[in-house]
């Protein structure tokens, strides 16, 4: 009896361990990449005397390349925090918005705002305000549009956005939001400075970015999570059994709008600036075509989507100079046309489709 | 007698547009009982469903339900109060597994709707019920197939399934085997059979084969044109001339002198 109690911890053990290796090679090399990049990229003529090899590491891993190739893990993982969360709401519980740029934008300028010189308000305290002020936002608009379904929903959740666009880009408020300007070099704590401690920023972003991808996965296992999904399937159906869909809906809505206004301010304390731009519709379909290009209902479909879209933008801009749209295009088209479910989605249907056969091949050579 | 009774309706009427898919329909249903409602097609037994479901609004009179007025309670509720139904379109979740789609209706009737923050692992107990009642409606072996790739009979098995997984107190099953394969239908009926025995819950039956019914109802309530026809013990309602010929076809125009 005592001996079987530690075998079966350590087969739990192997077994948590076998669903979750690819997560955890990924963040090992998250975590480790500065570190890498230092060591590689990194520029070594910055080294100084009488820091110790881990400081001139650090002073290697702010330099050169390896200080751009962080901020480029940066901004992809800013990007997969949204995308995740446009994933909860149209992959997970089938709500098509088009407004979900509303919600980043607004973080991103509601702690350019607060921190700015009008409120000049403590970092922590501006934070925790972008998340009420997303929180409250998003519930308002959730009860709003949840009303109607489908095509009308995008309509007004993409009428919601636009007007949240406007009222960034109207002169009538440009000592708050600087207009069609939008705001640059508001006071982002010098401790938090992306460009003095770049490296610093990254963690920070890395912890958010594993934080919301837990916090997310979890919300998609729950029973919530399930009836999120069922509603996506067959609404008419889930309510049939009993549930309020709408609270569902709700909820999914509400998180993904907190999560989105997450990533919006991490945006903006990265780049110290914000613009109307991050409001457009053009960011909404940002994160559709990554969620889309990764596979819907995934999670890991819309990290890895975000990444993608990152670096084809970065090398096509270098390869084709400004048509690189055009190129970028053409891939996108390829890849909804060849990969139905996106990239993990497909895999996933796949490997299914494998084990199934499988399964049946086994079964007739057993039955004869 | 009158307080065995668990659904009641008096002069339910729908309209659609100027078309009366319900016509006044006064009816009293006794609990733990299988009553069955026959018609020829079109006769309004689906409308008829709906309203009792709470799947459309009436345009006229009312429902009661263990006495209380639910005329106007909203369909998620009138599931949560206990009565449930299946549809005669098969209305499952066709990407979900068959063990899933029961799981939910399980799930459905619990408190850990909104428990975000644990994994819905944590409830087995909700999937214990799940695989009990696949065993009963004869999917065991099916649980982790997506419902999509079943053959039409196993989604309608999968449809009592969700049924009886939300464990209501009143079954509204709307004509459970239509599209069924022929030597299938004695084994579904022998599950609703099964569950009227245990003698705990009311089952209302919505079917136009009238053979498929004699046996294991109580009573029978006969609609044509959206009207109540005749109302009766099985034989009774075989025996009657004004039943036969509505199933004949014979039967137009003006009812009221039958009724």
């Amino acid at each position: 009896m005592e001996e079987t109690l530690p075998i079966s911890a350590q087969s739990a053990a192997r077994r948590w361990l076998s669903a979750w290796w690819p997560y955890l090679l990924v963040l090992a090399f998250l975590v480790l990449f500065p570190l890498l990049a230092g060591v590689t990229i990194g520029d070594p003529t910055v080294a100084q005397e009488g820091t110790g090899s881990l400081g001139n590491l650090m002073l290697r891993a702010e330099s050169g390349a390896a200080k751009f190739w962080q901020g480029m893990i940066i901004q992809i993982l800013i990007f997969a925090i949204f995308a995740m969360s446009y994933d909860l709401l149209l992959g997970y519980s089938g709500i098509l918005s088009f407004g979900h740029a509303m919600f980043f934008g607004t973080g991103g300028y509601a702690i350019a705002i607060l921190i700015g010189r009008n409120f000049d308000w403590p970092f922590g305290l501006a934070l925790a305000a972008v998340i009420v002020i997303a929180l409250v936002q998003s519930l308002v608009f959730g009860v709003l549009s949840l009303r109607v379904k489908g095509v009308y929903l995008a309509m007004v959740t993409l009428a919601f956005a636009e007007m949240f666009y406007i009222l960034a880009e109207a002169g009538d408020f440009r000592v708050y939001t600087g207009a069609d300007d939008g705001l640059h070099g508001f006071p982002v704590p010098a401790y938090l400075s992306a460009t003095d401690h770049r490296t610093r920023f990254y963690y920070l972003t890395l912890v958010f970015f594993v934080a919301v991808f837990l916090i997310i996965k979890r919300l998609v296992d729950s029973p919530t999570g399930k009836v999120m999904v069922a509603s996506r399937e067959n609404e008419n159906r889930a309510t049939m059994i009993g549930f309020n869909t709408f609270w569902y809906k709700l909820t999914a809505f509400v998180a993904a709008g907190v999560f989105a206004a997450l990533a919006g301010a991490l945006s903006a304390l990265y780049k110290v600036s914000v613009t109307p731009s991050m409001l457009s519709l053009g960011r909404t379909i940002d994160a559709l075509a990554m969620t889309i290009i990764g596979g819907l209902g995934t999670l890991v479909g819309p990290v890895l989507g975000a990444t993608i879209i990152q670096l084809l933008g970065y090398w096509l801009e270098r390869w084709f100079g400004p048509s690189w749209t055009l190129i970028y295009g053409i891939i996108f088209m390829l890849i909804v046309i060849f990969l139905p479910y996106g990239i993990v989605g497909t895999l996933r249907v796949r490997s299914f489709r494998l084990k199934e056969g499988w399964k049946q091949l086994q079964q007739t050579l057993a039955g004869k | 007698m009158n307080d065995s009774t668990i659904l009641e309706t008096r002069e339910l009427q729908k309209t659609f547009g100027g078309l009366v898919a319900v016509d006044s329909v006064s009816m009293k249903v006794q609990a733990h009982t299988l009553h069955t409602i026959i018609g020829p097609n079109g006769a309004g037994k689906t409308t008829f469903f709906n309203l009792l479901s709470g799947n459309i609004r009436p345009t006229g009179g009312k429902v009661l339900y263990k006495g209380e007025d639910i005329t106007h309670m909203p369909a998620h509720r009138r599931a949560h109060a206990g009565i449930g139904r299946s549809f005669q379109i098969t209305n499952v979740f066709p990407n979900l597994t068959v063990l899933e789609n029961v799981r939910l209706a399980a799930q459905a009737v619990g408190h850990d709707n909104f428990k975000f923050w644990e994994h819905y692992r944590r409830f087995g107990e909700y999937e214990a019920r799940a695989q009990a009642i696949l065993s009963q409606v004869g999917l065991a072996a099916q649980a982790a197939m997506p419902a999509r790739s079943l053959p039409h009979g196993g989604k309608r098995k999968l449809e009592l399934g969700i049924l009886l997984a939300s464990d209501p107190a009143l079954l509204l099953l709307d004509e459970p085997t239509a599209g069924m394969a022929r030597e299938e239908i004695p084994m579904l009926m022998e599950v609703i059979r099964s569950v009227k025995e245990t003698g705990r819950k009311t089952i209302i039956l919505v079917e136009h084969k009238m053979d498929l019914v004699m046996n294991v109802s109580d009573r029978i309530s006969v609609m044509h044109q959206g009207r109540l026809l005749a109302e009766g013990a099985p034989l009774e309602i075989a025996a009657n001339p004004t039943v036969q010929k509505a199933y004949l076809g014979d039967l137009y125009g003006d009812l009221t002198e039958v009724k």
